[in-house]
């Protein structure tokens, strides 16, 4: 981030790390405030993972920069998340989709 | 992660020892033993490589003897093994169960990735791209050190009570869990193992992406470079799962949790202390995860070395470059979405086995795209018979006999038949030993005269060569046959007990001998190395008259490898370019 | 020879070494945490039946500890905006706050622990405890980790801000990169466990 080196450009980053810090907090409460409420599973699962979606993309946007990161990275990343929803999805397939012995 | 390299004289490379985070620091540092070379690194990689490969073999010879015959004492050392793994020196099940784990790990994890990667990645993809060290020298001593470490816990598992792994080298669940100490220190090795890839991997793409001479684009690079760029991301992104899956075997084993030991678990009519309720297949998809890559990871770097000596050896550029990339690239991919074709009999259901099969089906077009363009590259060449090319052209049928019974394999109907017998264990020697290590051979043979200076004997060369390629297949070839006939895997006694395995059995002998021969055939290429490095015939820097950088720099290379950085002008391929004065052109000839 | 791109951004790709270098490692670090969560979706929905993460694990500490995480990512942010301002005063302040904060997180973490083992709930009594031990234990070796390593960098490693202090800006960075990763994990390890 060598060009992002100017003092007022610094300030303004500042700035969005606040902002950002007081939204996580925000949402922070959110989270644990709706799980209070012992919604079914589908729909609880639904908010806290959108709710963590949104909180971890503010710390990976900006204090993480990568909303203003090179294409290199964003495609090392893109590879990453197509291998990480393969690990986390394709096991679960077995569980949801068992050979079915078939009686004559 | 960075570093600066310290300023350094040809004749006197320094280097610094590591500061890794999770190992020891080094107390004092040596030139040659803790340098942050590349090349020495390399060199070590490979020397170590080596010295578990022919572990593993020895461990394998010993599993022959037991295949040939049976019970029959072994002659000569079956007395060192002591009476709780050789009684009288007869072979009980239990060590034949942990010679073929520790064979497989050992020569996967220990052997052929540490040469072909470790060794041959380090030495040469840096000189190849003409840069001065790897982005990371540092954190390539940490890699090394943590597979030696890694490399020591392995070995030493065998001198535990119990001795070592014995569950194969994919540790499936629930046997694992309740195996002896040696399981645990076979994950602890492999942890350490898994970290040494990981940071060799970062270092290789970094290296790579950046630090590329000018001029140096990425289609003009080495197919070797790509082989080892794709290679790496395989290890990034696929050896973390079974990081974790290790972590939590090492959980289920040691802290007594359930993730792979299902409820009702009963070992020997007695109901096991295991609360349960976790899931033996979660093993094996991550195991998998990791090992479908891996198998890549054992060939990449295969096709990128038979690919140098084809080009240097036909005096033609490579034909299909830019598909053999695109192929390569490709292949890397799909690696990661094939792995349970090794589980069709897990219970999964057939859209499941379908999507499978047909991932599997699709990844076998980019490999045999590469094969036939290596093979299509031969075409019109003015071929030149050495030794590398002659282990490099060997690869090629050899391979393709491989990679064609693998076919059947993916096919999940086909399957059936043939899952778990020595089917399988032929299809995937074949791919790796007259495979992988022939071209590891040529590597060897090809890259000795710039790591040293001096050329191997190409009459030495030969006769290492012939009987290998003979014994080898007598080992492999075989095993379809058993394996058709309905012979299994991992039986300590070869499929003796079995009435449809008696017609077969009487090959086992015959495999055996191939492989002591094969064993013997390897006594001129030790030979040969070890003199060739002092008495070898001295060579200038470009003895077999290439075009890639590498052989832009001296005969061994200074520590910052070139006098002064080299440009790229041109594809990495150009020999007999019309007009031209010789019958190569340098990349960095302008 | 030196080796270039160390500091200075290579053109073509607009990075330097170490940018590259720590990215592809916490490439690989989602690989690992994403591999523990599938073996948690694994074990969850292969059970019976699965607890709900507040009835037998402890929200309000979990929630201090989430805010513990987030607070130590600011820090560290501003840890690095200071050494991009040259102030390397504020930057002493920062990275020791952000140290601090983590050392907090694990002092929270060690009174759940010994809360659970007190309860004689351990790692082996259940697959849900089982699968919280291990992400959570392994979650905070990478605090440890990081710590180690920030500290490094508030100690001994300052050395570097005299002679090159744009590497040792760039290193902070890294560094930071490594720490918001960890910080990030915790999101989502927070209410997967803890809430659902």
């Amino acid at each position: 981030m060598a060009d992002h080196s100017s003092p007022a450009e610094i300030d303004r980053q500042v700035k969005i790390y606040i902002l950002v810090f007081v939204s996580l907090m925000a949402l922070t409460i959110v989270t644990v405030a709706v799980s209070r409420f012992h919604l079914p599973t589908a729909q609880a699962v639904a908010v806290a993972l959108t709710v963590a979606v949104v909180k971890g993309g503010l710390v990976a946007g900006y204090f993480m920069h990568l909303v203003s990161e090179r294409r290199l990275i964003y495609w090392v990343l893109g590879l990453t998340a197509a291998f990480f929803f393969a690990v986390l999805l394709l096991p679960l397939w077995g569980q949801w989709d068992p050979i079915r012995i078939l009686t004559p | 992660m960075e570093t600066t390299a310290t300023a350094a004289t040809p004749a006197h490379p320094t280097g610094e020892p590591a500061h890794g985070h999770e190992h020891p620091e080094l107390g004092f540092w040596r030139k040659y033993v803790f340098s942050t070379d590349h090349k020495v690194i390399g060199i070590w990689y490979a020397v170590t490589g080596l010295t578990f490969l022919f572990f593993g073999f020895c461990l394998v010879m010993m599993m022959r003897w037991q295949l040939a015959f049976p019970g029959r004492p072994l002659p000569l050392i079956g007395a060192l093994f002591g009476e709780a793994r050789m009684p009288g020196g007869s072979m009980l099940p239990e060590f034949y169960n942990e010679l073929g784990a520790m064979h497989g790990t050992i020569m996967v994890f220990m052997g052929v990735v540490p040469l072909a990667v470790g060794g041959f990645g380090n030495f040469v993809l840096p000189l190849q791209i003409g840069a001065p060290d790897m982005a990371f020298p540092r954190i390539n001593l940490a890699s090394y050190w943590s597979y030696f470490i890694g490399g020591v816990v392995m070995f030493g598992s065998f001198f535990v009570p119990g001795g070592a792994a014995q569950s194969g080298w994919t540790s499936y669940a629930p046997l694992s869990v309740i195996a002896g100490q040696g399981q645990t220190l076979w994950l602890v090795g492999m942890i350490f193992l898994i970290t040494s890839s990981l940071l060799g991997s970062i270092n290789f793409i970094v290296t790579t992406i950046q630090l590329r001479a000018p001029g140096l684009s990425w289609f003009r690079l080495p197919f070797f470079v790509w082989a080892q760029f794709v290679t790496s991301f395989l290890l990034l992104l696929a050896f973390p799962p079974l990081e974790a899956a290790g972590i939590l075997q090492l959980m289920d084993r040691v802290a007594g949790t359930s993730f792979f030991m299902p409820s009702g678990l009963v070992v020997s009519g007695q109901i096991v202390e295991w609360t349960g309720g976790g899931n033996p297949l979660l093993w094996q998809h991550l195991f998998w995860f990791l090992a479908h890559p891996e198998v890549y990871v054992l060939v990449l770097p295969a096709l990128g070395i038979v690919a140098e000596v084809i080009a240097n050896n036909t005096r033609k550029p490579l034909f299909g470059y830019r598909i053999m990339v695109y192929s390569l690239v490709f292949l890397g991919f799909m690696s990661f979405v094939v792995w349970a074709h090794h589980m069709f009999f897990t219970g999964m259901g057939t859209t499941m086995a379908a999507f499978f099969q047909a991932t599997t089906m699709i990844i076998s077009i980019p490999s045999v795209a590469i094969l036939t363009s290596l093979i299509i590259s031969l075409w019109g060449g003015s071929i030149r018979f050495n030794t590398p090319m002659l282990f490099a052209l060997a690869f090629l049928p050899m391979f393709g006999i491989g990679g064609l019974t693998g076919l059947p394999l993916g096919l999940a109907a086909a399957d059936i038949p043939l899952h778990d017998t020595y089917y399988v264990i032929g299809h995937f020697h074949y791919v790796v030993a007259p495979g992988t290590l022939f071209a590891l051979f040529a590597g060897i043979y090809y890259w000795f005269p710039k790591a040293t200076g001096r050329r191997m004997s190409e009459r030495l060369g030969k006769i290492h060569f012939w009987p290998s390629l003979v014994f080898i297949n007598g080992i492999f070839f075989p095993m379809f046959i058993q394996g058709l006939a309905g012979v299994s895997r991992r039986l300590y006694d070869g499929g003796a007990a079995y009435d449809f395995a008696q017609p077969v059995l009487h090959w086992n002998v015959f495999m055996s001998f191939s492989a002591w021969g094969l064993a013997l055939a390897q006594i001129p290429f030790v030979f040969n190395f070890f003199r060739s490095i002092r008495h070898g015939e001295k060579v200038g820097d470009n003895p077999w008259q290439a075009t890639t950088l590498e052989w832009a720099a001296p005969s061994p290379p200074p520590h910052g490898n070139f006098t002064s950085p080299p440009t790229a002008h041109r594809d990495p391929y150009d020999y007999s370019l019309p007009g031209a004065a010789s019958d190569h052109t340098p990349q960095w000839a302008s | 020879m030196e080796i270039p791109y160390t500091v200075a951004e290579r053109p073509d790709t607009g990075l330097n070494n170490g940018k590259i270098g720590i990215w592809l490692f916490l490439a690989s670090e989602v690989m690992l945490f994403g591999a523990l969560f599938a073996s948690y979706l694994m074990m969850r929905v292969g059970a019976a039946e699965w607890p709900r993460g507040d009835s037998i694990l402890n929200v309000p500490l979990a929630t201090l500890n989430t805010v513990v995480l987030i607070s130590s990512s600011v820090t560290m942010v501003m840890a690095w905006a200071s050494l991009k301002r040259k102030d390397f005063a504020k930057f002493r302040l920062f990275m020791g706050g952000t140290v601090l904060l983590g050392f907090g997180f694990l002092v929270i973490k060690y009174i759940e622990y010994s809360a659970k083992f007190h309860h004689d709930l351990y790692p082996s009594t259940s697959t849900f405890l089982a699968i919280y031990f291990t992400l959570t234990g392994l979650h905070g070796l990478h605090v440890v980790g990081g710590m180690a390593v920030n500290a490094y960098f508030w100690g001994p490693g300052a050395k570097l801000w005299r002679t090159d202090p744009e590497h040792f800006t760039n290193r902070v960075e890294h560094s930071g990169l490594f720490w918001h990763f960890v910080d990030l994990v915790w999101i989502f390890l927070f209410p997967v466990l803890y809430l659902l």
